[in-house]
């Protein structure tokens, strides 16, 4: 499929992780989501391994992370946040092993924007609609969460599911930009936007959609900037993120 | 009439030690009921019990019908958190299947004004903060309010518009209000029973009953609970009901 059905597939999965870090970074578990990105890694070496989608390889062992850091938040402990870096540093080395080709490699942390069959673009502009959409259905019940979740369950909100619901969105916002970004730049594009919408907003509302705006826009600008110099586009979308939070330190909030 | 809370036998333990020790009360519809006693008694374990929110031995019986909501006592929230009590309203709104006049009403009830309705809750002074805590328990109209030391994190202006606001919610309401007060000036205010805690129920009853010298001396440690006193009554007038408005702050 030709780069009009790429450009809007990058646009819908820019926007679901705008509003996913916006959520994650409210809820102060952006850095366990970051990690969560690179569990991708070794599932990427298996489906390459095995010739299957690497999407295939890189979300089942996203879903067993999601899994795994679901338990882990539960516990406070510092062990949790022990057990978070050795996922992640294993994640990686685990890849690294997996994956024998050097191009491969490279693909697969960094991404690219690469041709699309019909049922990749289907299934991509499905996962981000419906990112975006349970995401709102969710947000009421997010927000008292993250506010206190002693006063959500006397709200009679169910906390622990909400989390997981939280995290399988999450799971599913890095699957939806795996393609553009690869497993080690997907985490900014989720990270980058919501720090900076949060430096210019003072309302959810306009914090929502600035994260929105400015993962796109990163997106797109990163997209034909690399594009016309035949550069590398999935690093080139992060630095014109980290370009805007640069930018955005410049803005003095009161 | 049928109370609206009756505990009994109530016995918590974490990891083998005993937090709660066979306590037990009941309370009226209507009544406000001040837990006291100090550091370490388990004040916040038995509100958290009567929520569901600790595993317990013994019972706990709540009315028919019964709604609670719970002011908690500390919520650290992010300074740079965008979201208002606007927000937060509307949210558990939402979730509850509650109308917008809902959230008019009780924005009317405590006297939330729109600019603390739309300020960050990390930028709301402390006693602006807890109203609109208060606010957000009594969305959903609950027939049981909790408060954890509602007053432990404002300045004394603060403190007497919250009880304040706390006992007009009793009078126009007919709210049962349980209460984890430090300040034995606000049980004899308002409290109409007093449960002493420290591990072991110690004392309860109304304040004039319950609040002997030798309880308060078993319950914080002899000559110490004069700090804990109005002035008025620890000049020899403990078992009077203060003025709602005369009471002076002397807590050390």
């Amino acid at each position: 499929m030709t780069e009009p059905y790429s450009i809007a597939l990058a646009i819908l999965a820019a926007a679901a992780a705008g509003l996913v870090g916006a959520f994650a970074l409210m809820k102060r578990t952006i850095l366990a989501g970051d990690v969560m990105s690179h569990i991708a890694i070794p599932g990427l070496g298996l489906a390459l391994l095995w010739a299957w989608d690497p999407l295939v390889g890189g979300g089942m062992t996203l879903f067993i992370g999601i899994l795994i850091i679901w338990q882990l938040q539960k516990k406070t402990e510092l062990s949790a946040e022990a057990a978070i870096g050795v996922i992640f540093a294993s994640s990686v080395a685990l890849g690294a092993l997996l994956i024998h080709s050097d191009e491969a490699l490279v693909d697969a942390l960094f991404g690219g924007f690469k041709n699309l069959s019909p049922a990749e673009f289907a299934f991509g502009a499905g996962t981000s609609i419906l990112i975006i959409v349970a995401l709102w259905l969710l947000r009421n019940k997010l927000i008292i969460s993250l506010f206190s979740p002693e006063l959500a369950k006397a709200s009679g909100i169910d906390v622990d599911r909400t989390n997981l619901w939280f995290l399988l969105l999450f799971g599913l916002a890095i699957l939806a930009n795996l393609r553009f970004l690869g497993a080690l730049l997907v985490g900014s594009l989720i990270i980058i936007p919501a720090s900076v919408a949060r430096q210019l907003t003072h309302s959810l509302n306009t914090f929502l959609a600035a994260s929105v705006a400015i993962s796109v826009l990163s997106m797109l600008i990163g997209f034909f900037v690399a594009a016309h110099y035949g550069i590398d586009s999935g690093a080139t979308v992060v630095v014109t993120a980290a370009g805007f939070f640069i930018l955005s330190l410049l803005k003095k909030k009161n | 009439m049928q109370p609206a809370l009756i505990v009994s036998g109530l016995t918590v333990s974490f990891d083998g030690e005993t937090v709660l020790n066979d306590v037990s009360f009941e309370i009226a519809p209507g009544e406000s009921l001040s837990i006291i006693g100090p550091n370490g008694a388990g004040k916040t374990v038995l509100l958290r019990a009567l929520l569901g929110a600790a595993p317990y031995q013994g019972t706990i019986t709540w009315a028919k019908g019964t709604r609670v909501g719970y002011v908690p006592q500390k919520i650290d929230a992010d300074r740079h958190l965008p979201i208002n009590f606007k927000n937060l309203l509307a949210a558990k709104a939402d979730v509850q299947h509650l109308e917008p006049s809902d959230v008019e009403g009780v924005i009317a009830t405590v006297g939330l004004t729109e600019r603390m309705l739309m300020t960050p809750v990390g930028h709301l002074s402390g006693g602006e903060f807890q109203r609109s805590l208060i606010a957000f328990a009594l969305l959903g109209n609950p027939s049981v309010l909790i408060l954890d030391e509602p007053t432990a994190s404002i300045d004394i202006t603060g403190e007497q518009q919250t009880y304040d606001l706390i006992h007009r919610l009793q009078d126009t309401h007919g709210i049962t209000v349980i209460v984890v007060s430090h300040d034995l000036s606000f049980v004899y205010q308002y409290a109409t029973k007093v449960l002493c805690l420290n591990t072991s129920g110690i004392c309860f009853g109304t304040p004039s009953e319950a609040l002997t010298p030798d309880a308060l001396e078993k319950l914080y440690g002899p000559h110490k609970y004069f700090h804990y006193l109005p002035r008025q009554n620890a000049e020899g007038n403990a078992q009077s009901h203060a003025h709602r408005h005369g009471s002076e702050k002397d807590i050390s």
